[in-house]
């Protein structure tokens, strides 16, 4: 990005929230509707400073959060790349799988919370199993549609090029539906990520977890402190993918 | 004999066609060992289609394709392919594409860049080993990509429409600079052109296929000596016989488009009545 177009995204924002802020203050959105930034920026102090309970520090959430959403998606990615190239590959297997996957897709990860509870009790892998539902899907799906949009002239060219079929996999399939293959770490980063909060609205063992935190503040009736907490959910998600596509940028770098 | 096909045939039966299709028909030919026979005829009349038997990208239908006499189990392990649309893999590097065969045999990564660099210098590509394929103009694409080819040592070089996409000036370059390859390397060339002249400059033999289905048709030995002036009396005769051919295939093809027309409204009216 130019340095113009950086300071576009910055300036903007940063604008907005100046616009809030003096509406706050002139009273055009009164506090019982909606904090103004700066309260909301005191909440921040309050969750880092003191903790939500009183003990239970931001970064401890976060990092509670981001470990549940990590063991999700990395579970999610180590399974659905390979499936999703078999897939793409074989047509028995996409015909075989695409009635299983397109059922189970629309079922919200949510609505898997009594089950995960059941059979893995509340805890650290029944989150994992609820974010790996978030995950999963966006990452399979872009996978089959990377391999399936590899130009069929490519894999000739390697097979006349002596490449056996396993190298076919490695060497043509696996580069050629890499750029898909972000796409859909992307988007199911940002699924299990939001898929994360929401679990944790249900419970966590643990008393840790961005969700949690934001429960609590319901609970004590604090609305700056829970849009300091949604502010920090946004901004990680944010963080997360510009991670991700600093990687994608690396990896692509035949493309751009 | 380095190429041997006998009554090669080929229909498409798609799953999605009201028909199948007859692509060839009853295709005999023989290449001996180090020529260079170009293929030209009408589009749709299976040409490539009879590449891609050779290399056992696609089955026929009937007949037999015999490499160096045999029958080969995996015919694609002795022919190369350059293809029209380069096929070289965006996300390899100049020098990765050329090696690419070379790694899929499990050469060291010393050894096989010792030898694409050589490849490199050969085809005028040094300097660009590590560019990336869209970074490079289309003459040299095609350069790397015939060096990819090669560089694997194929008894038969199959080559379809390979300079269609390139611009005249840079095709009749790389026109010459096949040539010399060929003559230095004594590759068996079947060459796939729409190109009279490319046809005539570059081969000894030419072989016009008819309309769809693909038979042959025409089969001419081309006997000028190289390199060819494409604006001699010699040249312009074989010229003229090939767009006789050609003509011909056009007309019937007129012919029998009107007459399918025909059938179409005299089934028409039938369903009617």
């Amino acid at each position: 990005m130019t340095a113009r177009r950086m300071k576009r995204s910055f300036l903007f924002p940063v604008g907005l929230l100046i616009l809030w802020q003096l509406c706050s203050v002139l009273g055009i959105l009164p506090r019982s509707v909606i904090p103004s930034p700066v309260h909301i920026i005191a909440a921040l102090y309050e969750l880092l400073a003191e903790g939500l309970p009183r003990g239970s520090t931001l970064n401890m959430h976060c990092l509670y959060s981001l470990l549940r959403v990590a063991c999700g998606f990395m579970l999610a990615a180590s399974v659905g790349v390979p499936l999703g190239i078999l897939c793409g590959w074989s047509r028995t297997v996409r015909d075989m799988l695409t009635p299983i996957i397109e059922t189970l897709r629309p079922i919200p990860p949510l609505a898997w919370i009594p089950l995960a509870i059941l059979w893995f009790g509340i805890g650290l892998t029944s989150a994992t199993f609820i974010i790996f539902l978030g995950c999963f899907f966006p990452i399979l799906l872009n996978t089959i549609s990377g391999v399936v949009s590899v130009e069929p002239i490519l894999i000739n060219a390697a097979r006349t090029l002596g490449a056996s079929d396993r190298q076919i996999f490695l060497h043509v399939l696996l580069p050629g539906a890499t750029p898909a293959i972000y796409t859909g770490l992307r988007i199911g980063l940002g699924i299990g990520w939001m898929t994360l909060v929401a679990a944790e609205f249900t419970g966590v063992k643990s008393g840790y977890g961005l969700g949690y935190m934001i429960m609590t503040a319901r609970d004590i009736q604090r609305p700056d402190l829970v849009l300091a907490g949604m502010a920090v959910i946004g901004l990680t998600g944010f963080l997360l993918d510009c991670i991700v596509r600093l990687f994608e940028a690396r990896a692509l770098r035949w493309r751009s | 004999m380095s190429l041997e096909i006998k009554n090669l045939s080929k229909t498409f039966e798609e799953q999605d066609a009201v028909q199948p299709i007859p692509a060839l028909q009853n295709i005999t030919l023989s290449v001996n060992q180090g020529q260079f026979l170009s293929v030209i005829g009408p589009s749709g009349c299976g040409k490539t289609t009879l590449l891609r038997i050779i290399a056992g990208l696609e089955k026929a239908s009937a007949g037999t394709v015999l490499i160096n006499g045999a029958l080969p189990e995996r015919p694609w392990e002795h022919v190369g392919f350059v293809f029209q649309e380069y096929a070289l893999f965006p996300w390899r590097t100049v020098i990765d594409n050329i090696a690419f065969g070379l790694e899929m045999k499990h050469m060291s990564k010393k050894e096989r860049y010792t030898k694409a660099r050589e490849y490199c210098k050969q085809f005028g590509i040094d300097g660009f080993e590590y560019c990336y394929p869209r970074e490079i103009s289309g003459g040299m694409r095609q350069r790397v990509a015939i060096a990819r080819t090669l560089i694997n040592d194929p008894t038969i070089v199959l080559m379809d429409e390979p300079f269609g996409a390139l611009d005249s000036q840079t095709r009749s370059q790389l026109q010459t600079f096949l040539l010399q390859i060929w003559q230095r390397s004594q590759k068996t060339v079947l060459f796939i052109t729409h190109s009279i002249d490319e046809a005539i400059f570059l081969s000894q033999h030419i072989i016009g296929l008819t309309r769809r289905p693909g038979s042959i048709g025409l089969s001419l030995p081309v006997d000028l000596a190289y390199p060819r002036d494409i604006t001699s009396d010699e040249f312009n005769r074989y010229r003229r016989e090939i767009i006789r051919f050609l003509n011909a295939q056009q007309n019937d093809e007129e012919y029998s488009s009107k007459a399918s027309k025909i059938v179409t409204w005299y089934e028409y009216k039938r369903a009617l009545c």
